[in-house]
Formats: structure tokens, C-alpha cells, sequence
């Protein structure tokens, strides 16, 4: 049996295929996205004599925020306290209500009306920046653990709910089928044959979204919806900009911390 | 008694899966079902505990209508009819003894499900039947701890713990090695007499099909185009059941010079 290699004589040349085939609007694309940048950065209003004057601004604050400064501990204690507070009561909601969602949002299991309103309210929560839903909780509910609470709770079913049914979509059928062809209906096919598969996807998610939702709550703390952020917000409005660097110091320690923490249990869930 | 009559599979607007297909099971007796890979044998499985819609025709189990059946009255029946799958499909993460109970779930109510808490009788039923096929020192283990053989016997108990009035087996074998596989077959065998079960099974192996049933249905195209006891499987009937499929693919010994040819390219 002769083989078509054997045949051919002569070198063959290989080259990776580009990413784009067409070599059309790989050009255009190449040089649409050149033009744009030079465009984006020669048409910016970039006012150098402001920045210039802002220069010593900005070092007279660095002087006043060295040494950092524990003036109030206790205030810091009850911030972080009350962050905390937020970012677990929010995690809890977010992920309680996470779970029903995530069902609602995946294809494989929901029909189709059901799975359009999953993924909408997927699409909803997600479509805003934590800050944004905390300046509209804060009008609506009034400064506040509430605002934060409400916040991260919708930042939380955002990312689980969406995280969640996607691992949902992804899950073994066989198993479904088992339970299904042993008589279950439809509940008890979603505890014994998906909820197992999902499980540790779900603690994993939970885990994140606890440190997720811890930093997060510094940051809408600063718009009003309280926490370790109205902390830091009070103190640079009393120019108290060494007690706000220790603020800062205190929060990029707590968030080192839990993130090892949920980096280490995430990584030990089986 | 299994009676299927005119049972017809389309998927969509193709050409049907099963034409008109007539099939009979009476009493305890084992049918192996031969056929190449997309003869409609394991859409015939399904289409039996409705895990396939069928499009037309009629299945009678002792005296239930299955085609028409939906809702609670489906599940009723599905309980009625024990599955075994290629791949187990057992549930990875639970115990041995949830896997093995979970063939109640269309008996219990949901809060017993939920609770794990399943009544006396289904716990000692699935000792007794854990110690028939000598898995029960596994109880509390996880099932994807189990090797091949060990979770198709979980998958074999699950499927008893319904009281099937028939037990489907869907390639059962195909994902073990040749002497699991031989007991998995086995046990199906002694299963069957023991417990005065019908057992329907889709199997690639010829040699085995041959070996431990006592019918052999062979199908092409969706249609049985042999329907005889063993000793009748002459090889111009194995041509026609499997014409164009190589003879390795059927679990007879295939010719080692093919493959030494294209290796030595």
C-alpha cells in the first residue's frame, strides 16, 4: 500500500491559520482599531496647567495622611463590624435567593417562558455597578446597613445566580434520567440528581461571594449604605486624612485576610 | 407482559428512528437486543419508560397503556419499570445506600426524599439486596469511589428496589472490562430467575448476548429483523443484522494483520 505522503516530493510549507480568515476585515479591523486609539487619546482634554496646580495638592494630602493614624479605633471596630454584618446578611439573602433563580435560568431545565425570566433578572441585576443600586437603595431606604444590605444582596444574586445555572447547564443528564426513570417527579429530580452535582459549585460561589461582598461594602459604605466605608468617607470630609490612611491600611488587611481565608476553603472543597 | 405494537420514533422531520416496530415480552425471560450502533435500540429502551417521547403506536405493561400516560400517572408507571444505563448514571456524590434508595423516590413522599429518612422495610429491603450482589460493606461510601463493576451493581439494585414488573437494560455492559462485564451479565441472568422478572437488554456483545439470553431480537433501521432463540443467530443472520459493520465491533475476535498494516505506515 503506498500512502500520498510517499508520493509527494518536495518541501510543504506550514503556517498557523490566522485568527481571522478573511484577510479583509482582519485589515480593517487591525487599522480600525489603530485609528480609534490615536483618535481617543489626541482628542481627550487633558488640562495640564490643572494637573500641574493639583500636583502639590495632592502632596500636601500624603503629608497629612503620614503617619497614619488610630485616633478612633473604635470607630473603625464598629465599621468593620457593621461590614462584616452587611456582607454576610447579604450573602445569605443573595445566595438563598440565588438558588431558585439559577433553576428558573437554565436551559436544560427550565421552559422556555421561565427561562427568559431567569435570565432577565439575571440581566437586571447585573447590568448596574453595586454603587449605582446603592446610591438609589440609600434614597430609597435612607443611610444606612439597610441600603448596603439590599445592594449586595442584588450583587450577589447577579453573579451566583448567573454563575450558578451556568454549571446547571453543564450538569451530567444521565443522572436526571436515573431518578426521572426510577419515578421521581419533577422536585425530587432536582434534589437527588442536580443538586448534588451542583453542590460544591455552590459552596465555592458562597464563599467567594462573602469576600466579594465584603469589599464591595467598603465601597457603597462611601455613598451612604454604611460600614467600614461611611467610616472612611467621614474621615476625609474632617480632613482627617491620617485617620483615613489607617482606614485604608485596616481594609486592604481584612480583605488580605478573608481572601486567603475563602482562597484556602475553595481550594479544599472536594 | 410487555406488548409493544406499531411503535413508531421520529426526531423532528427526519426519517423515523423505529418503523412500525411489534415486540412481545412475555413472563420471565431475558431478550437480548442486537443491533448496530443507530439501529434504534436503546430509542426502544426509552421509549418504554417514556424517556423518549414515542410519535405513534401502543405499549402495554400487564394491562397500562405507558404511551398516553403524563404527570403523576407517568410516574406511577415508571416505577414500575426498572432502567439500567451504560454509563450507571448513578449520582456521583452521594452514598452507596442514597443511590441505592433513591429506586424508592417514586414511592416515598417528598419529605421522607428530602430527610432521607426512607421507611424500615426499604432500608432492610436494600441491605438484603446489597448483600445479593455483595456490595453492602459499601453502604456509606460515595458511589464514584466504586469501580466499574461495583457501581453497576449499585445501578442493578436501584433498578430492583423499584419491584419492577421489568427491568430495562441499556447497554450495561458496554462500559466494562470483558470479565465484569461477565458477571454483570451474570447476575442479570440470576436475577431474572430469581425474582421471575422480564429483562429487556441492548447489547454490542454478540458472544454474551448468545450466552445468557434466551431470545435474541436483532434490529436494523428502527425494524426486528430477527426474532429467534440464540442457537437460530447463523452468521448470514449476524450479515444481515450487522451488514457493513466490522466483525471487531461486535466482540468477536478481530484480524490483527488490518491493524498491523496501518500501524507500520
Amino acid at each position: 500500500m503506498t500512502s500520498s505522503v510517499e508520493k509527494t516530493t518536495g518541501h510543504r510549507t506550514w503556517k498557523k491559520p490566522p485568527f481571522i480568515a478573511n484577510p479583509a476585515i482582519r485589515w480593517a479591523i487591525i487599522l480600525g482599531v489603530l485609528a480609534y486609539v490615536v483618535w481617543a487619546v489626541t482628542s481627550l482634554p487633558f488640562n495640564w496647567e490643572r494637573i500641574q496646580e493639583g500636583i502639590p495638592r495632592a502632596i500636601r494630602i500624603f503629608k497629612g495622611a503620614f503617619p497614619p493614624d488610630m485616633i478612633r479605633g473604635e470607630l473603625v471596630l464598629q465599621g468593620f463590624l457593621e461590614s462584616i454584618k452587611i456582607a454576610i446578611v447579604a450573602t445569605l439573602a443573595g445566595v438563598m435567593l440565588s438558588v431558585p433563580i439559577a433553576f428558573a435560568a437554565a436551559s436544560n431545565i427550565a421552559p422556555k417562558w421561565l427561562y427568559n425570566v431567569g435570565r432577565g433578572i439575571i440581566i437586571i441585576a447585573r447590568s448596574f455597578h453595586p454603587v449605582i443600586v446603592a446610591i438609589l437603595f440609600v434614597k430609597a431606604v435612607g443611610f444606612g446597613p439597610l441600603a448596603g444590605i439590599l445592594t449586595l444582596t442584588i450583587y450577589s444574586i447577579g453573579f451566583v445566580a448567573k454563575m450558578l445555572a451556568e454549571r446547571i447547564e453543564e450538569i451530567d443528564w444521565g443522572q436526571v434520567e436515573a431518578i426521572r426513570a426510577a419515578g421521581g417527579g419533577t422536585f425530587i429530580t432536582m434534589l437527588y440528581a442536580v443538586i448534588p452535582q451542583i453542590m460544591p459549585r455552590q459552596i465555592g460561589l458562597s464563599i467567594y461571594q462573602l469576600d466579594s461582598n465584603l469589599r464591595a461594602s467598603a465601597v457603597v459604605g462611601i455613598v451612604g449604605a454604611g460600614g467600614i466605608g461611611s467610616t472612611l468617607m467621614n474621615a476625609f470630609r474632617r480632613y482627617d486624612y491620617d485617620f483615613a490612611l489607617a482606614i485604608t491600611l485596616c481594609i486592604i488587611g481584612v480583605i488580605l485576610i478573608s481572601e486567603a481565608i475563602s482562597g484556602r476553603i475553595r481550594r479544599n472543597i472536594w | 407482559m410487555l406488548r409493544i405494537k406499531d411503535l413508531v420514533k421520529r426526531y423532528g422531520k427526519d426519517e423515523a428512528v423505529l418503523k412500525d416496530l411489534n415486540l412481545e415480552v412475555p413472563g420471565e425471560s431475558v431478550v437480548a437486543i442486537i443491533g448496530a450502533s443507530g439501529a434504534g435500540k436503546s430509542t426502544l429502551l426509552r421509549c418504554i419508560n417514556r424517556l423518549v417521547e414515542p410519535t405513534s403506536g401502543s405499549i402495554d405493561l400487564n394491562g397500562t397503556e405507558l404511551t398516553t400516560l403524563s404527570g403523576g400517572d407517568l410516574r406511577l408507571a415508571r416505577r414500575r419499570i426498572g432502567m439500567i444505563f451504560q454509563g450507571f448514571n448513578l449520582i456521583n456524590r452521594l452514598t452507596v445506600m442514597e443511590n441505592v434508595l433513591s429506586g424508592r423516590l417514586g414511592y416515598v413522599p417528598a419529605w421522607r426524599a428530602m430527610t432521607r429518612n426512607f421507611p424500615q422495610s426499604d432500608i432492610d429491603r436494600a441491605f438484603q439486596l446489597m448483600e445479593r450482589v455483595g456490595i453492602a460493606h459499601y453502604a456509606n461510601k460515595r458511589a464514584d469511589e466504586l469501580s466499574g463493576g461495583e457501581r453497576q451493581r449499585v445501578g442493578v439494585v436501584r433498578a430492583l428496589m423499584q419491584e419492577p414488573e421489568i427491568l430495562l437494560a441499556d447497554e450495561p455492559t458496554a462500559s466494562l472490562d470483558p470479565k465484569t462485564s461477565r458477571q454483570i451479565m451474570e447476575l442479570l441472568r440470576a436475577l431474572a430467575s430469581e425474582l421471575h422478572l422480564p429483562v429487556l437488554i441492548n447489547i454490542h456483545n454478540v458472544t454474551e448476548a448468545k450466552e445468557y439470553t434466551q431470545r435474541i431480537v436483532g434490529m436494523r433501521f428502527g425494524r426486528i429483523i430477527f426474532d429467534s432463540v440464540p442457537t437460530d443467530l447463523t452468521q448470514d443472520a449476524m450479515d444481515e443484522i450487522y451488514a457493513g459493520v466490522p466483525a471487531e465491533e461486535r466482540g468477536e475476535t478481530g484480524d490483527p494483520e488490518s491493524l498491523r498494516e496501518v500501524v507500520s505506515q
